[in-house]
């Protein structure tokens, strides 16, 4: 359930260009959280959250990571944030994916740029789960990549840059047939990419996570919006979402 | 009565605070982080005759103590709203204020009807901030003649008090006041957002796809005030204040320049838990700036 919560930083590191990997203990979010879901952070002088997904989970240690790319003036003021401060947030937010319990499952994961730690969090509890993981990640340039050796532990990782600087050159969607059979997708990116993939994949299994800028984060503002097949022609991608199969929503 | 309590026509509040239309939805998010009894009143999300899907996404846009918002008035229609939500808020000891909005003078006369043939809405908040597609898209809110008019023909159907929502984007919001006051409006809520842009510098182009939004948050603080203190000196109506209500201090402002009850919109975003917090310090603040009651307070702000 979300709840206000306080997350103490008890880690902070820029591990790519621009990009922050933030570790933050809180005792109901890390017991709670399942991969998919986000955390909405409030910051001083900030009138809305800032929805930022979760990239790891420790349950143990009541740990939870995530990642973001420095954009605007929120995600940069929350950069300058250090080690023993606190945050305020409110989560876990939004629904997960949907895990797979089976273990003779193939599952494709695909990752487009901060879309990549979300994949991350899921494919680590797949992999746990005994299920077989594939995953293709896609970023602008070599400065941009993040987390590949945590990849390799849990998946047979693919690796695309736009510019062919590391990795494969070229986008996230030329590998789809490259890659062995699977079962079902999951994907998370920019929106583009996440068009691209659906179109491409017509019919497989597959779950996309969305993003729009959000007012409330809980479900009351209609900020959201994402047009939907069903009766009232829309879904709250805050509250409904952020992850939806497929052919749920119209993109 | 208790310090807090407030007493305005149809409404009789344990205190002075509610959360504002459209930031709140229908109150079933925010009943999980706290008992929705606890608030003065809730003021409902616009309702239309028929539902509506609003508009085309980015709706928010965060701006200096602000934010921008052109949702568009989605919501499902005024009889799912009786059927569901209405039914949802009924369960909480707390009024129900029911936010009406309309393309034409027809579907307010509508909506409010049917409101009134529900047992469990205590007053109506006339939206009037919408454009009036039969007369070319005339706002009825910064036309006093059209908000006049969309006031007389509520009232005529509604046994329930009619608080007029008034429209910041005017240059005389006195005489938009007088001009309700005169067609039999109960009572007065201001005020609405006001009309901005932001342009997003890497496309060029406006943020919001409505291009224009409403402005809201501590931005617009002063400007209510102002406004408040303008037509309480001029009017004779109990004023609902609201514009970027953040904390109790906020509050004791609105009820010094005249509001006698307030509404919180653009907090509750930052902090959920905002208007049960308010309604925790106000005493204090009351007390600190030599108030014993709510009541006391109200229109003390020294007029010259
Ligand atoms: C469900 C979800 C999960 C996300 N997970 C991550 C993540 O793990 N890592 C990461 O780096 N980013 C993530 N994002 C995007 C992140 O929310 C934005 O990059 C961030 O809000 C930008 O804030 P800013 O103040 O730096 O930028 P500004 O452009 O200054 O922000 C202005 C306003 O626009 C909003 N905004 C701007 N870009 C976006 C966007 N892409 N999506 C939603 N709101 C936006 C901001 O929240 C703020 O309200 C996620 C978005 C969503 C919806
Ligand atoms: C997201 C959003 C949606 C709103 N929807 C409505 C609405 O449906 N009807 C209405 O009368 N006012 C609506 N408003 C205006 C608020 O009720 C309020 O008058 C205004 O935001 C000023 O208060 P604030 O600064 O505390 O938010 C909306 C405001 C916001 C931010
Ligand atoms: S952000 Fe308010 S409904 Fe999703």
């Amino acid at each position: 359930m979300i709840k206000k919560e306080k997350l103490t930083i008890i880690a902070t590191e820029q591990i790519a260009k621009d990009t922050i990997e933030m570790k933050l203990k809180n005792i109901h979010v890390s017991e709670t959280v399942v991969p998919g879901q986000f955390l909405h952070i409030l910051m001083e002088g900030h009138t809305l959250g800032r929805p930022i997904s979760i990239a790891d989970i420790d349950k143990e240690n009541h740990i939870v990571t995530i990642l973001f790319k420095v954009i605007g003036a929120g995600t940069k003021r929350l950069a300058e944030y250090s080690v023993g401060q606190q945050i305020d947030a409110l989560g876990p937010s939004g629904n997960g994916f949907p895990l797979w319990q089976d273990e003779k499952v193939t599952v494709l994961l695909i990752g487009g740029g901060i879309g990549v730690p979300p994949m991350y969090c899921l494919g680590k509890q797949l992999a746990k789960q005994n299920v077989n993981v594939i995953a293709i990640l896609g970023f602008q340039t070599a400065e941009y990549v993040i987390y590949e050796e945590k990849f390799n532990q849990i998946a047979e990782t693919y690796i695309v840059t736009d510019d062919g600087s590391y990795g494969n050159k070229g986008f996230v969607t030329d590998l789809l047939d490259q890659v062995e059979e699977f079962d079902c997708y999951y994907t998370c990116g920019p929106l583009p990419m996440i068009q691209a993939i659906t179109g491409k994949l017509k019919g497989k299994d597959g779950y996309i996570s969305l993003e729009e800028r959000m007012g409330c984060g809980v479900g009351a503002c209609l900020a959201c919006m994402i047009p939907a097949n069903n009766e009232s022609g829309y879904k709250k991608i805050c509250s409904d979402g952020p992850v939806f199969r497929a052919e749920e929503v119209t993109i | 009565m208790s310090e807090l309590a407030v007493a305005m026509p149809g409404l009789n509040l344990n205190n002075p605070i509610m959360p504002a239309s459209g930031c709140f939805g229908f109150g079933r998010e925010y009943s999980n982080y706290y008992d929705l009894s606890e608030l003065g009143a809730v003021i409902m999300k616009a309702a239309t005759g028929t539902a509506r899907l609003g508009n085309p996404t980015p709706r928010v846009a965060e701006t200096a103590s602000g934010m921008l918002n052109a949702i568009g008035l989605q919501n499902p229609g005024v009889d799912k709203i009786i059927e569901h939500e209405v039914q949802f808020l009924a369960a909480y000891n707390t009024p129900i204020i029911a936010n009406i909005a309309g393309s034409t003078i027809e579907e307010y006369e509508m909506v409010a009807a049917a409101f009134n043939k529900t047992d469990h809405v205590h007053a109506l908040e006339l939206n009037i901030s919408c454009p009036n597609v039969k007369e070319g898209g005339i706002q009825f809110g910064t036309n006093p003649v059209m908000a006049a008019k969309v006031t007389e023909r509520v009232k005529r159907v509604s046994k329930l008090p009619v608080y007029v929502k008034l429209s910041p984007n005017v240059t005389d919001i006195v005489a938009m006041a007088k001009a309700v006051e005169s067609a039999g409006a109960d009572g007065l809520s201001m005020i609405n957002t006001l009309t901005g842009m932001q342009i997003h510098l890497p496309s060029k182009r406006p943020l919001i796809a409505n291009k224009t939004g409403g402005l809201s948050g501590p931005a617009i603080k002063p400007i209510a005030i102002r406004m408040i203190y303008e037509v309480k000196q001029r009017v004779d109506l109990p004023i609902i204040g609201m514009g970027g209500i953040c904390n109790a201090e906020d509050v004791l402002e609105f009820l010094l320049a005249g509001a006698s009850a307030v509404a919180v919109g653009t907090a509750n975003f930052g902090n959920p838990l905002v208007c049960r917090e308010i309604i925790a310090d106000l005493p204090d603040v009351l007390n600190r700036f030599g108030f014993a009651s709510v009541q006391e307070a109200i229109g003390k702000a020294v007029f010259v």
